[in-house]
């Protein structure tokens, strides 16, 4: 069992030093594409996707996610639906107003 | 008085106590992390005017930064792996250099800090210095309670490792889960602090 | 002989080893009832301060019903004892009014309520329901508990600082809460810290312990529904609390480190404008806020089910109607609790695409809860009802939580809401629920599980002049709230609307409430002495006193043991509610048996 689990390892190590260069790539690609100064939404999407690129790749394999058991897929989609329930909502309770108001001020 | 699965994996669930446990906490800490986020883009939103982080943070510094970090992680689960291929010294070797990583990480964020405040922008300056502070001081005391963590894996809690080589080795997974999950923060942190 | 040499031989580990295997080793008393991490002593830790807390937030507000019965009169034997800084001349003043009003929030819900519900009952109850020689992560337990207490002291303390405690709500809304000059608001706020962390400790152990420790047999469709309540809350507090552990951080920020998260542009205070960067969004606490307090309120309500639905299985002899649709319900309820949050700001001048989009889900929401009740009540026909004490508590928490949900559609509706926001109305709304709602369900816990705890039984006599002056008393209390909401009273005046033109014609009723709250005050001494003198006097009674089906009953003794629960480890044949089996002679079929 050992020797079986070991042998599985050392083809692991392998992947692991892939990521680590794909991960360090994919830094330097979003640093680079920052140097372009993109128009604000274009760079925030262009940004937010590497980032959950180089994220899915440390989850996937430095985590174990893609063998993981399914109770835990769940409770992360769970999760994942209340992340975005918690990014958006707030964000679309601003930008949905009362005309002729603004949100959050004073006045 | 045992309790069950703190090793063995549950036959129907295929996991361990702590493994299931720290996914959970891991849950957690995207909320947590989310409130951040979500904070940030409110605030941003709502301003008048916000700078390109860019202009008033060093991505240079950051850039090192996330290469640092990075390693860390690799480092941390071929410390993992170093066990799983019965290699102690390896793991220690591994898991040293992670913790080495993590304090070279704290150093340039204290430096940069450091640069910061003496030139009066404190989180007091304005709301891009205060969610800028409070989200990487935050994601710095996560990286501080990590380094105990390890610190105490690699050197007293080490000791497991001659009576119960399994659990040891499970102890290691989930404290690099919770490793590369700080990792992971980061890599959202960066672009959206530094480069947008 | 051989005694001598292998002592003289044997290293010390080895022979401790052989000693272990014997016997457990003694335990210190500090190891064993002070830092000691079984969940039933743990259980039993979180209860007795529990129950101090929720005594603390009683007086607290019984201090204020002087008020607002005699408004500005002085207070009379205590108003002496609070100080001048508080009620000068036994008056009490504005500012220590609003401190109560926070305070008493705060420790009701967050050292009351949820750690009696949970941390108590969840504790010592749950392992013993699943067959569990204790939680998954016993010290991690024992830390949930301790940082829970930490958090009551700092909390506590922050009445003694100068300038009092928090006087800004349990809500906490910026700017208030910021620019309110005291410091008590940054005591609350690092209490806070403490007790969110807690939370999330035993949340995780709650969720490992329920799914990786059901005994042999004990599938998740034969959990005990108490099981299923503790489960779900423990969802909600795992993924609810973080937001507000966030925002507790920013406005602590804000409050020392002179950030301005939720201080906006331009704001002036006392004639001059504040010194801060502005920029803030004072909205922004209230999304953080609610996003955790809307399925805390679940939070509190969920255990309050699940102990209710034990008790009316176990008295009516018969099972709960409709188990599975209960459990999808509860599943259900969970899950909509974490979006319905800005129900609590349609007055904030968001949209009408999210007034509405949050009234929909608020009004979704309360089919799983209409759901639950009816099951609840369903599960009473044809029953072979016996009206004990945890009976009758159980029994009066059905129409009063239905009275609490009913209330709480005006509110949920944004257009009559804007008639009803902030009024004694939502206040009346939401101690119908928390109040005779789980309050009475936790009361109603207390009394059926005494006896596992103890071994004895408290006193029925005691428990019935409880349970009948606190139901009349109760509603003495919080029936009036909605008539004075309704002709516009806030909530939070000092004075109780003594000043309003239109608030005169229902003043009246704040004398009458509170005659009630105080009547209320009388009644617990009862309870609180047939709690005590039960612990010694009451009358002993074997492992399963009320005939019941479930593992804590049947398959260990009262106490259970104190090492690992059981004897030997129950196995589960079938479902938990096995009453009246046709063609039984015994009306229970305990879950750990067979045939």
């Amino acid at each position: 069992m050992d020797a079986h689990a070991a042998h599985d390892i050392r083809s692991h190590v392998k992947t692991y030093y892939m990521i680590f260069g794909a991960l360090m790539l994919l830094t330097c690609i979003t640093v680079a594409v920052s140097y372009f100064h993109l128009p604000i939404p274009m760079a925030i999407t262009v940004a937010l996707i590497v980032a959950t690129i180089k994220g899915s790749l440390v989850a996937l394999f430095f985590m174990h996610l893609s063998d993981e058991r399914k109770l835990i897929y769940y409770v992360l989609a769970l999760t994942v639906v209340f992340f975005i329930f918690m990014m958006f909502v707030p964000l679309l309770t601003v930008s949905d107003k009362i005309p002729g108001t603004t949100v959050g001020t004073i006045w | 008085m045992e309790i069950p699965y703190t090793v063995e994996v549950r036959p129907d669930t295929g996991l361990s106590n702590g493994k299931l446990g720290v996914w959970l906490f891991l849950a957690s800490e995207v909320m947590l992390f989310a409130a951040l986020f979500s904070s940030y883009i409110l605030l941003r939103v709502g301003s008048v005017e916000w700078p390109h982080g860019s202009q008033e943070l060093s991505v240079p510094l950051a850039f090192f930064n996330t290469v640092v970090l990075i390693s860390s992680s690799v480092t941390m689960v071929m410390a993992w792996a170093s066990l799983k291929m019965n290699d102690f010294g390896k793991f220690r070797m591994f898991l040293g250099a992670t913790i080495l990583l993590a304090l070279t990480f704290l150093v340039v964020k204290f430096f940069e800090y450091e640069h910061h405040l003496v030139a009066g922008e404190g989180p007091w300056h304005n709301t891009f210095y205060a969610i800028y502070f409070t989200i990487t001081g935050l994601h710095g005391l996560h990286i501080v309670g990590g380094i105990i963590v390890n610190s105490y894996l690699w050197g007293p809690g080490a000791k497991m490792w001659q009576t119960e080589k399994e659990r040891f080795t499970n102890r290691i997974e989930i404290a690099g889960l919770y490793w590369h999950f700080v990792d992971l923060v980061w890599i959202f942190l960066f672009p959206v602090l530094y480069l947008l | 002989m051989d005694n001598v040499t292998t002592a003289g031989h044997a290293p010390v580990g080895h022979a401790h080893k052989a000693h272990a295997h014997d016997h457990h080793h003694e335990q210190s008393f500090v190891t064993k009832w002070i830092f000691s991490q079984d969940h039933k002593v743990i259980g039993i830790q979180y209860t007795i301060t529990a129950l101090l807390f929720l005594l603390f937030g009683f007086s607290l507000m019984a201090l204020m019903r002087y008020q607002l019965a005699f408004p500005m009169m002085p207070i009379p034997v205590i108003g002496s004892l609070l100080g001048a800084a508080n009620a000068p001349g036994g008056i009490m003043l504005p500012e220590f009014y609003n401190q109560l009003g926070a305070m008493h929030g705060t420790i009701m819900v967050f050292l009351g309520v949820v750690p009696l519900a949970v941390g108590g009952f969840g504790n010592y109850v749950m392992p013993l329901m699943i067959g569990a020689p204790d939680m998954a992560f016993p010290k991690l337990n024992m830390a949930s508990y301790w940082v829970y207490f930490i958090g009551g002291v700092v909390m506590l303390t922050s009445f003694f600082v100068p300038g009092g405690a928090a006087q800004s709500g349990w809500t906490s809304y910026p700017p208030l809460s910021i620019i309110t000059a005291t410091n008590g608001q940054t005591w609350w706020l690092m209490g806070m810290i403490f007790l969110i962390t807690s939370s999330l400790l035993g949340s995780m152990n709650f969720i490992v312990t329920i799914i990786q420790l059901r005994t042999k047999g004990l599938g998740f469709f034969r959990l005990p529904f108490f099981v299923w309540a503790q489960f779900v809350t423990s969802f909600l507090l795992l993924l609810a609390f973080p937001p507000l552990e966030a925002a507790g951080v920013l406005q602590l920020m804000d409050k020392v480190a002179g950030t301005s998260f939720f201080l906006p542009t331009g704001l002036v205070v006392g004639n001059r404008p504040l010194d801060v960067s502005g920029g803030g969004n004072a909205l922004m606490w209230q999304h953080l806020f609610w996003f955790l307090a809307h399925p805390e309120v679940y939070v509190l309500i969920l255990p309050a089910m699940g102990i209710v639905s034990e008790i009316i299985a176990n008295n009516t002899r018969k099972p709960l109607w409709g188990y599975r649709v209960l459990v999808y319900a509860i599943i259900f309820l969970g899950f909509m609790s974490f979006i319905v949050w800005a129900h609590h700001m349609f007055m904030t001048g968001m949209g009408t695409t999210m007034n509405s989009f949050f009234q929909t889900t608020t009004m979704i929401i309360s089919i799983p809860s209409v759901i639950i009740l009816s099951a609840l009540f369903l599960s009473l026909y044809g029953g072979s009802i016996r009206y004990n004490t945890p009976m009758l508590f159980a029994l009066a928490f059905l129409p009063m939580f239905g009275i609490g949900g009913l209330t709480g559609l005006p509110l949920g509706l944004s257009p009559s809401d804007i008639h009803l926001h902030d009024t004694y109305y939502v206040i009346g709304h939401f101690h119908y629920v928390v109040a005779p709602g789980t309050i009475f369900a936790l009361l109603a816990g207390i009394y059926y599980w005494f006896p596992k705890v103890t071994g004895r039984q408290m006193s029925e006599v005691l428990g019935k002049i409880h349970f009948f002056g606190s139901f009349i008393f109760i509603n003495g209390i919080f029936f009036p709230m909605f008539i004075q909401g309704l002709h516009g009273v806030n909530r939070r005046l000092y004075d109780g609307g003594v000043q309003y033109a239109h608030a005169q014609p229902v003043l009246h009723w704040n004398q009458f409430m509170s005659y009630a709250a105080w009547g209320l005050m009388l009644f617990q001494i009862p309870f609180i002495f047939n709690f005590f003198w039960s612990i010694w006097k009451g009358k002993p009674v074997g492992s399963n006193p009320w005939h019941a089906t479930t593992l804590e009953w049947t398959a260990t003794t009262s106490p259970p043991l104190a090492h690992g629960n059981f004897e030997t480890v129950p196995e589960v044949y079938h479902g938990p509610y096995e009453y009246s089996v046709p063609g039984r002679s015994q009306d229970f079929l305990p879950q750990n048996q067979k045939d």
